[in-house]
């Protein structure tokens, strides 16, 4: 279980990203975190990927008190969360499969569940036959699913995607969706941070609204209605 | 770096010749006292035994007249001008003395005023620690100054090596700013991410310091006998050989440990986990 709990955070010059930001999320929930530009959705990312520490508030995850992680605890957190990112972030120098095998690589597995597990992963985002291709090769729809293979490989509990088809065509980006709607039923908990007001209305599930870093509607089966 | 490990080992190698010079001269120093011609060979022993007893005194050595024109004949051979002079002479013209060695250098001088004090001076010719003293002085505050001078500049260096390869990794982090965001958040551990720039420091003091031994031998080579003319105890090469492990030893310590902190304190600085 996921909770934000009064959850606040200003940078510097008293710029407020969240303010007192409460929701709680359970396993296996799939929701999305809507809102304009600025609204906050990428500061929960961050704060929940332990990126950045919350001004105050708690944020529980799991077993985890995040805001009260030592440096030397992130490693091992993370490996509890995959994250997406509308720019893919892979390495332009490793293939696909190296970089999928990246993600199993710093966590320190042995070599047989490397050889195992990548296949798995690429064929879990069909892309099989692009092992060997470099990032440069790809289209963003197939760059994307590379990076979500790589995200799920360690096999999180939850999968964080912030923006991942905002440089999507319209067909990869319902390519992406039914890939991380399937995860979801797989069992995993997905987070969407999204402005994609299409997608939100289509997907049906839970949404939870910011606006001026603040939740102003929290709606199982919502949609994307912001003023 | 290959400068400041130059110098460090320039540093330790002038350390051991100072010790040496100063050693070899040292043991070459002893006050001469030279005794007027009419004083008897019986006073000159009464007075050697009395300075012998003196605590300070390690030991003392007659030199009679005729052995001094043995020494000084010995002494000037190839010299045939100055032999065929003191032939010559009817007369030895040389005076009996006594050669003290004090157990500890400090301590010539309370010999030398105890020989001023004794009411031996209407007895006494000469005595010829003065002359010495000044030598001794001068070589002791020479390296002590170069010492000093050489530390400082290891220390500059050092201070260059360090903020070289602070930028260097500095410049690493960032260029690598990606590749790092990737790993942190797939989870890699922390010496994962940061083993690789500590060890990018490592390697710089490593070839800094095999560099500079390579550079260090030639020199070595080339000085040593220039310092036996001076130090006939001092083979710098030799001494340099028979410590070659240990001189590499101290050199690679010194400069792996410059890279090590500099990219230590550079990650600490830049490189967020």
């Amino acid at each position: 279980m996921i909770i934000f709990q009064n959850v606040t955070k200003t940078y510097s010059r008293g710029m407020v990203a969240l303010d007192k930001v409460s929701f709680k999320i359970q396993p296996g929930e799939f929701v999305s975190v809507v809102g304009r530009s600025g609204a906050g959705k990428s500061t929960v990312v961050r704060l929940l990927t332990a990126e950045e520490m919350p001004t105050k508030g708690q944020i529980f995850f799991g077993t985890y008190e995040v805001n009260k992680l030592k440096s030397r605890d992130f490693p091992e957190f993370r490996r509890h969360i995959g994250v997406i990112f509308q720019d893919f972030r892979l390495m332009a120098k490793k293939t696909v499969a190296e970089n999928i095998a990246f993600a199993l690589e710093v966590a320190g597995r042995p070599q047989k569940e490397i050889v195992d597990y990548v296949p798995q992963a690429l064929e879990m985002v069909g892309l099989k036959n692009k092992e060997g291709s470099f990032p440069a090769e790809l289209s963003g729809g197939e760059k994307q699913r590379v990076a979500i293979a790589r995200a799920m490989i360690n096999r999180p509990d939850v999968l964080l995607a912030d923006e991942p088809t905002g440089n999507l065509d319209p067909f990869n980006t319902w390519e992406v969706i039914k890939l991380l709607t399937k995860i979801n039923e797989l069992g995993s908990t997905v987070i969407l941070a999204t402005h994609d007001k299409e997608i939100v209305n289509t997907l049906g599930q839970r949404v939870i609204t910011l606006e001026n870093g603040m939740v102003i509607k929290d709606e199982a089966n919502g949609r994307f209605i912001i003023g | 770096m290959f400068l400041s490990s130059l110098v460090f080992t320039g540093l330790l190698l002038l350390n051991v010749v100072g010790k040496s010079a100063v050693v070899s001269i040292q043991d070459k120093i002893d006050i001469s006292v030279y005794f007027k011609s009419n004083v008897s060979e019986d006073s000159v022993l009464n007075i050697k035994r009395t300075i012998e007893n003196l605590s300070e005194v390690k030991n003392v050595e007659y030199i009679s007249r005729d052995q001094a024109l043995v020494l000084f004949k010995e002494k000037h051979k190839d010299e045939a001008d100055v032999t065929q002079t003191l032939d010559e002479l009817d007369t030895n013209p040389l005076l009996t003395s006594l050669n003290i060695k004090a157990k500890d250098p400090h301590e010539y001088n309370t010999i030398a005023e105890y020989l001023n004090n004794a009411n031996l001076k209407e007895m006494l010719n000469k005595v010829t620690y003065a002359q010495n003293q000044v030598v001794i002085e001068k070589l002791v505050g020479i390296i002590d100054t170069v010492k000093k001078g050489g530390m400082l500049l290891t220390l500059f260096l050092a201070i260059l090596a360090v903020t070289v390869i602070f930028t260097t990794i500095r410049l690493a982090i960032y260029s690598n700013s990606e590749q790092i965001g990737i790993m942190r958040m797939v989870g890699a551990s922390n010496s994962f991410v940061r083993g690789p720039f500590v060890l990018e420091g490592i390697l710089y003091g490593m070839i800094a310091a095999v560099v500079s031994f390579g550079v260090m031998v030639p020199i070595v080579n080339f000085t040593s006998p220039y310092i036996v003319r001076f130090i006939p105890e001092m083979n710098l090469q030799a001494y340099f050989q028979a410590n070659l492990f240990s001189i590499l030893f101290y050199q690679i310590l010194f400069s792996v440990g410059l890279g090590a902190f500099s990219s230590i304190v550079a990650i600490r600085r830049y490189l967020h986990i």
